[in-house]
């Protein structure tokens, strides 16, 4: 039998299974990966370009769809950025300070992680709808939340919640607070710290929190169908189209728009594929570090 | 840093790109938001550049017309939550009812204000099944036989689930002498045959054609018709039961939304060009029957001839039917409950 699957000497002391259960569990992986992963992804872009090219091209330029990729984008524009000053903001406090109430707002950042993302909708529905809590004031001051762009947003917001935090949190506190100490005490204003010694120890982690925060509020589905009023052109956003499409016997036009979704997806993955190495050499440098302190 | 510099440029393009999609929709003409029901996407899409244009020959006012589809009832929902839908154009009078009396957006009598109780067309309830019909299904009792699969849509929030679930129930009244328990078994019977209900007719349609779950599917006239042109005849064929039920979708302008948008003048030309030649033909196209006589007979030789209930007859209206087959803890709550199964 071939070599590749023994692994080096050192390792092969002490695993002890036979070669056949190994076989066995890497074939399992194989096929289970390629069966749940590798071809519905290709089913979808050989769905996309069934017809050609060109009506991939068609399918992408039409007006509607345009106006829903476009919707999309500005969604990410603004939820990031406010997502972004949160996660930093939060990782901040929880990881290098200790105040009343710390494990409460550890629990808070989760919980959007735990609630179905249509109940999220239904909740912000409950809230600002005509017949909700605040929906006859903001209809009488001509403000439209639910069933316009303000609402989309704001599940979004809502579910995209704890990415960057999680993400900085950990890194945070692994790499601990005698650096920014030294700062101070060597006189460095606090922004200047932030700026000069805080960051540069964070940046991938962010970087990292910020992909998974803009994939997730591109493809986010139910919670932003609950709240959208599905009016064409104004308030789709790319996954709200993709089913329109499907549903109106499009099905090329669909699997095109899904395609630019999944696109954005590999990217993704591969740009955080980089970036994992990266955090997790920062954070063996500082465990490193710690340890030889010790 | 470079990274740093890069990642501002980002955000800074985003939003620009953002900004620019606000300013488009703000420097936008007179705009209409019609909230309609599932199966009427394509008619609708048709009959808004007709109307357009008929609105900018005649008054050289532009206007945009919006579509939303859904769920009949999910869509009156939204209505009354607050989706600023202009004229309404549901599955059924109930939606358009409970929009009424739930939120006051539409003034009492609404089906009054327009001929033909206020629905420009109408259709019915047919079945769709596969090519060759493998399981000989003729006839409504056909679909409570043990191993016929039947597709229909949520009868909570689809207002054709709703046409389908009554056509069934009149059908059984018919057959065994107006028992009211008969047509009980006979529903209960029937929706034990139903894997999976989805929210709309069209997703109905989408899980029957699309993947392929199902030996019959329970549809609008026009929603089979539409299955059959998009994918092929020789993949399904209709099947007309002995009996079926006027299903008549009615429309209505959403009082207090075109007050405050000032649309009330083009939303009633809207819903009145539904009743034009021009209007009641590309309904005809897409299957809907129309109630002009003239055109009824130009195209008549697609609608095959059906005994038809109405809901008045059998169930004494709307409100009533809705009252003791929907609403919570109704006949339907109480016949359907898939964990017993």
């Amino acid at each position: 039998m071939a070599d590749w699957f023994k692994g080096s000497s050192a390792e092969s002391k002490i695993r002890q299974e036979p070669p056949a259960v190994r076989v066995g569990l890497i074939l399992i992986a194989l096929i289970y990966t390629g069966l749940f992963l590798v071809i519905p992804l290709v089913i979808v872009f050989s769905e996309a370009l069934a017809k050609g090219i060109g009506n991939y091209m068609a399918a992408i330029t039409n007006p509607e769809t345009l106006a829903a990729i476009r919707l999309t984008i500005l969604t990410v524009a603004i939820v990031l950025p406010l997502n972004l000053a949160f996660g930093l903001a939060a990782a901040w406090a929880i990881a290098k300070f200790n105040f009343p109430g710390k494990n409460l707002l550890v629990t808070l950042i989760d919980l959007p992680f735990t609630i179905s993302p249509v109940v999220v909708g239904l909740i912000y529905v409950t809230v600002f709808g005509l017949q909700g809590l605040l929906g006859p004031w903001l209809a009488a001051h001509n403000l439209k939340i639910i069933f316009a762009v303000p609402g989309i947003v704001l599940v979004t917001i809502f579910v995209t919640f704890p990415l960057v935090a999680r993400e900085l949190i950990p890194l945070m506190q692994v790499t601990g607070v005698e650096e920014e100490e030294a700062a101070i005490v060597l006189g460095a204003s606090g922004w200047q710290t932030f700026r000069m010694v805080t960051l540069p120890n964070i940046k991938w982690g962010i970087l990292y929190g910020i992909i998974l925060c803009c994939t997730r509020a591109m493809g986010e589905f139910g919670a932003v169908s609950v709240v959208s009023g599905h009016i064409r052109g104004l308030t789709d956003t790319m996954p709200l189209q993709i089913e329109i499409l499907y549903n109106e016997y499009n099905f090329t036009a669909a699997f095109a728009v899904a395609s630019l979704l999944a696109l954005t997806a590999l990217i993704t993955l591969a740009v955080k594929t980089f970036m994992e190495r990266k955090i997790r050499r920062k954070l063996e440098l500082a465990v490193g570090v710690e340890s030889e302190r010790k | 840093m470079n990274w740093k510099n890069a990642l501002g440029l980002l955000l800074i393009a985003l939003i620009v790109i953002g900004g620019t999609n606000c300013l488009a929709a703000k420097t936008q003409r007179i705009n209409l938001l019609n909230v309609s029901y599932d199966p009427t996407r394509e008619f609708y899409q048709e009959f808004n550049v007709a109307f357009v244009k008929y609105w900018k020959e005649k008054t050289g006012i532009n206007v945009t017309i919006r579509q939303s589809h859904g769920g009949s009832g999910a869509q009156a929902r939204s209505v009354i939550d607050g989706l600023e839908a202009d004229v309404v154009t549901l599955a059924l009078a109930y939606d358009i009812d409970a929009i009424s009396s739930r939120s006051g957006l539409i003034v009492k009598g609404w089906q009054k204000k327009l001929s033909h109780n206020s629905a420009p067309y109408f259709s019915t309830i047919v079945f769709l099944v596969r090519k060759g019909n493998p399981k000989s299904i003729k006839d409504w009792n056909d679909l409570t036989k043990p191993r016929v699969s039947v597709i229909t849509p949520n009868p909570k929030t689809s207002g054709g689930a709703r046409w389908n679930y009554l056509a069934a129930w009149c059908y059984a009244l018919k057959q065994y002498g107006n028992s009211e328990t008969k047509a009980r078994e006979f529903v209960t019977a029937l929706f034990k045959n139903v894997p999976v209900l989805d929210s709309g007719a069209r997703g109905s349609t989408m899980t029957f054609v699309q993947k392929g779950i199902g030996d019959v599917l329970i549809a609008w006239e026009n929603e089979a018709f539409l299955a059959i042109n998009q994918l092929g005849k020789d993949k399904f064929e209709i099947v007309v039961p002995s009996w079926s039920i006027m299903a008549e979708p009615p429309v209505a302008i959403v009082d207090k939304v075109v007050d405050k948008h000032g649309t009330r003048k083009v939303a009633e030309a809207y819903l009145k060009h539904l009743y034009s030649e021009e209007g009641q033909t590309i309904a005809a196209k897409h299957y809907y029957r129309p109630r002009m006589e003239s055109v009824a007979r130009k195209f008549a030789y697609q609608f095959p001839k059906v005994n038809l209930f109405t809901i008045d007859n059998v169930f004494g209206g709307w409100q009533k039917s809705q009252k003791i087959h929907f609403d919570d803890g109704g006949i339907f709550d109480q016949i359907y409950n898939p964990g017993n199964y």
